[in-house]
């Protein structure tokens, strides 16, 4: 009797606890409230979803070699990962994930994520920024026979009929060019006022046939050109070459603008020549704010530390009167011209970008750069509205499978099938309070799986049955067989319930993602379904027999 | 109480010839299949490139879709009607599209997106679910796959080694490979498309299908311990399909039911995976009888076991008080 008492006592405690561990609670966590993400309390059930429920986007990432070989990938990377942390942290996402996987991959969880696009270019900007003075020597223009000749040598160059076309349409585009940017002047009213007689004063056109010297205008300021956006992917593609860098003019760089532009239904690119070494880098950054500024639209205002600061004011005190290029990512973002010397505080224009635009730009540049570019591997992205009507579905197809269980139980086992019914809802609660207990996560594949074991669970709950009844036929009472059909059905209970565990253990090992969740969900449900079989079930008989002593029939 | 398939007497073993001849026939149905249209249709998760799933918001004409594609550059797509006639995915993985996706695999989502905008205007198309996957992570993830599946079955192997005699072990994971061959077929035929989430499938099903030869070799056992009266492994191979049938179709149908559930009403998502715990539910009825059961027996036959010795020794211990009334009632019946 004192075995039953405790019987009922453990299985009444871990129903509690499991209630308990289920109920839906208040907690702190960052919500989207009004488009913003903010921390606030929330009551919800504590069962965790995974991104293919609840909508959002996860990404895989690799350093990217293709241009640098990295020497020391794990370190580099454990330093990319404190980065992308701190990025999506200002970002504003729930419940973000950022780990290493293995050694030279990060995976980036963000649920809740709408705007897909936007959330990559935060985690994904290396966020260099460089300072850097145009070039003023016309360095480009000595050089430009001898780029030609490497491109022609690569067998680089656009369609010769089209740069046919566009020669005879270049005078005049790229005179409305001009005007129609000073009108905008969206990068630099200041620089367009100095630069005109420069223009002017630039050699004509060299001979056409070569790719770079056909293509290239001089533009407002000294080291800008212009190049029609046909000739873009054959330049840079020229550009990339080993040959080429080692014939670049010395101490200067090549950097394309980040914008193109559009004069009637030709749009340009743009090309700087820099000095290759820069003023100071984004590393002297303290502070970067996102601000709108009446003259200038939206603008980064950032602040720089005490040897940045000192290092600034030195070198542009010396270039007033010249450009200086602010460089983001090797991709020239703007190049207005000094006026006086800068100190501390600075502040990058944003050509005629949305306010959104200066706010992640402020962010990743308070983040800091990554040490390493990244790639991404792998990304999946899931709508929302698809995760909850997946949940909803799933549900339903929980209900259906219950009741469809219930009836084929009870209508076969009768009084038995009910006790069995009775452990089913048991197992059901236990199972998801483990999920929730060891904070697994609930995927797409998961949710099919628990429907599933609905079927499958009661199958040790079958095989007694199916035992108690054989011992029954043998002549044994009532007692006697639930006792023994308990006993001889054990043993390939165990079994199968070991031999399916194992396998859920492979999963797990090998998955990813979704797959783990079902796993998980496989694993957590055969150790419920054991509990409730074996000895829910055996207490609800005990609990049977003790009421009715000496009965000599069992509805089963 | 309500009976079914109680007391049967069927001859299970006998029909191997024509299950054996059944099984084989749709193994090749499905080898051929093979033959006409090539291999498995594989996800996006292993074959590499991209998959999006988009909602028009009026049902789009499909050649425009792909002409829409094709002009943006991305030649070959797969489009397939998803669900409602205003859904659609995508599929963009032709070699160089793949390739394309080494340096960043995200390229050729944001082509699609840019180009479906720009014919059908910004709003028209939601983009319900995206994933691209670079190359490399592909061909991680079907080692992955084939990995999981080996160690699954060696794992049953061994098991089954350590708790039953090894003819039993071999007997189960035979029938195990078995298993693999007809799902696949199965999967061709269906034309299914084999992503992470199928492969899950599988392994439950072999799961599934391992857990009802285990039932049942775990009555032979049961019945080998017992006297059995020089009884041949094949007469007990029957009687305990025979005795473990009741079981099998209750846990069958209460499977059946919950995967019905699943096919029925939880989703596309999910559908392929319900077709596959489908079939399996047949599977594991099939080839824990019709597939281990011979197996076991021609393994038997290679390799016996000193039956004498077990039989002498069992009858020594018969003399426990449960037994023989037991057996004798079970005589009697026959």
């Amino acid at each position: 009797m004192a075995n039953l008492k405790y019987r009922i006592l453990l299985i009444v405690g871990l129903l509690a606890a499991s209630i308990w561990a289920l109920f839906p609670r208040t907690v702190v966590e960052r919500v989207k409230r009004n488009g913003v993400f903010v921390y606030d309390t929330v009551t919800r059930v504590p069962l965790k979803r995974g991104l293919d429920l609840q909508g959002g986007m996860s990404l895989a990432l690799e350093i990217d070699e293709s241009k640098q070989t990295v020497a020391d990938k794990s370190e580099a990377l454990d330093r990319a990962i404190k980065v992308v942390r701190q990025r999506i942290d200002e970002f504003g996402v729930a419940e973000p994930v950022v780990q290493k996987v293995g050694t030279d991959r990060i995976v980036v969880e963000l649920p809740g994520i709408d705007d897909a696009e936007r959330a990559q270019d935060v985690v994904q900007k290396s966020a260099f920024l460089e300072f850097q003075i145009t070039d003023k020597t016309q360095a480009l223009e000595k050089v430009l026979p001898r780029f030609d000749e490497i491109a022609r040598a690569n067998g680089l160059s656009i369609d010769a009929a089209a740069a046919v076309s566009g020669d005879s349409a270049k005078p005049t585009t790229v005179g409305s060019l001009l005007t129609q940017k000073s009108d905008s002047a969206a990068d630099s009213s200041k620089a367009v006022a100095g630069t005109t007689d420069s223009t002017a004063a630039a050699p004509a056109t060299p001979a056409a046939g070569g790719l770079f010297s056909s293509n290239i205008q001089p533009g407002q300021i000294p080291g800008q050109y212009i190049v029609p956006e046909r000739a873009y992917l054959a330049m840079s593609q020229a550009l990339e070459l080993p040959a080429m860098q080692a014939a670049m003019p010395p101490g200067k760089v090549m950097r394309w603008g980040v914008d193109s532009l559009a004069t009637g239904t030709e749009r340009f690119r743009t090309l700087y020549v820099l000095d290759s070494r820069p003023i100071i880098t984004g590393e002297a950054l303290t502070d970067a704010r996102p601000s709108t500024d009446p003259v200038e639209g939206n603008v980064v205002q950032f602040t720089l530390n005490n040897e940045g600061a000192r290092r600034f004011k030195v070198e542009t005190g010396k270039h007033v009167g010249d450009n200086m290029a602010i460089v983001l990512d090797q991709r020239v973002v703007t190049a207005p011209t000094l006026q006086s010397a800068i100190g501390r505080n600075g502040q990058i224009t944003l050509g005629g970008g949305t306010l959104q635009a200066a706010q992640d730009l402020a962010l990743v540049l308070r983040a800091g750069a990554l040490p390493v570019p990244l790639k991404v591997m792998e990304t999946r992205q899931i709508g929302a509205s698809l995760g909850a009507d997946s949940i909803n579905k799933g549900i339903v197809a929980l209900g259906v499978a219950m009741g469809l269980v219930i009836v084929i139980m009870v209508g076969y086992y009768r009084f038995a099938g009910l006790l069995a019914v009775a452990g089913l809802t048991l197992y059901l609660v236990y199972t998801l309070a483990t999920l929730a207990g060891f904070n697994a996560v609930l995927t797409l594949p998961g949710l099919a799986g628990f429907v599933l074991s609905i079927g499958i669970a009661v199958d040790a709950n079958v095989l007694i049955f199916e035992r108690i009844r054989e011992e029954l036929d043998h002549g044994k009472s009532v007692r006697l067989a639930i006792d023994e059909g308990f006993q001889h059905a054990l043993s390939a209970i165990v079994d199968t319930s070991a031999a399916t565990i194992l396998s859920g253990m492979v999963l797990y090992q090998y998955g990813t993602g979704p797959v783990r969740g079902f796993a998980v969900t496989l694993i957590a449900g055969l150790v419920a379904s054991l509990f409730t079989a074996i000895f829910v079930t055996k207490t609800f008989f005990l609990i049977w027999l003790n009421r009715s002593r000496g009965t000599q029939t069992l509805s089963i | 109480m309500l009976r079914i398939f109680h007391n049967t007497k069927y001859e299970f073993v006998k029909h191997w010839r024509l299950s054996a001849g059944l099984t084989i026939a749709f193994i090749l149905a499905g080898l051929v299949t093979f033959g006409i249209t090539g291999g498995v249709n594989y996800s996006i998760e292993f074959t590499g490139g991209t998959l999006m799933q988009v909602q028009f918001k009026q049902a789009p004409d499909v050649a425009d879709v792909r002409n829409t594609l094709d002009a943006a550059g991305i030649t070959g797509a797969e489009i397939q009607q998803y669900g409602s006639n205003t859904e659609y995915t995508i599929r963009a993985r032709s070699e160089t599209q793949v390739e394309a996706q080494a340096g960043g695999a995200e390229g050729v989502a944001k082509e699609i997106q840019t180009a479906l905008d720009a014919k059908y205007g910004a709003g028209a198309v939601t983009i319900v679910r995206t994933e691209a996957v670079g190359p490399k992570v592909g061909a991680e993830l079907r080692t992955g796959a084939a990995m999981a599946m080996l160690i699954a079955s060696l794992f049953t192997l061994v098991y089954l080694a350590i708790r039953f005699d090894w003819r039993f072990g071999a007997a189960a994971v035979l029938a195990t490979a078995h298993d693999i061959f007809v799902t696949i077929a199965f999967i061709k035929l269906m034309n299914l498309e084999v992503s992470l989430t199928i492969v899950a499938a599988i392994l439950t099903l072999l799961g599934y299908s391992a857990n009802d030869t285990i039932i049942i070799f775990d009555r032979v056992r049961e019945n080998l311990r017992k006297p059995h009266k020089g009884e041949g492994l094949a007469r007990i191979l029957d009687r305990s399909i025979n005795e473990t049938l009741p079981r099998s179709v209750m846990t069958h149908a209460t499977t059946l039911a919950a995967t019905l559930a699943l096919l029925f009403i939880a989703g596309e998502v999910i559908r392929p995976f319900a077709w596959v715990m489908a079939f399996g539910v047949f599977v594991a009825t099939f080839s824990s009888i019709y597939v281990a059961g011979p197996i076991l027996l021609w393994i038997e036959s290679k390799y016996p076991r000193e039956a004498e010795d077990r039989t002498m020794q069992a009858m020594r211990k018969g003399n426990e008080p449960a037994a023989p009334s037991g057996r004798s009632e079970r005589l009697a019946a026959r």
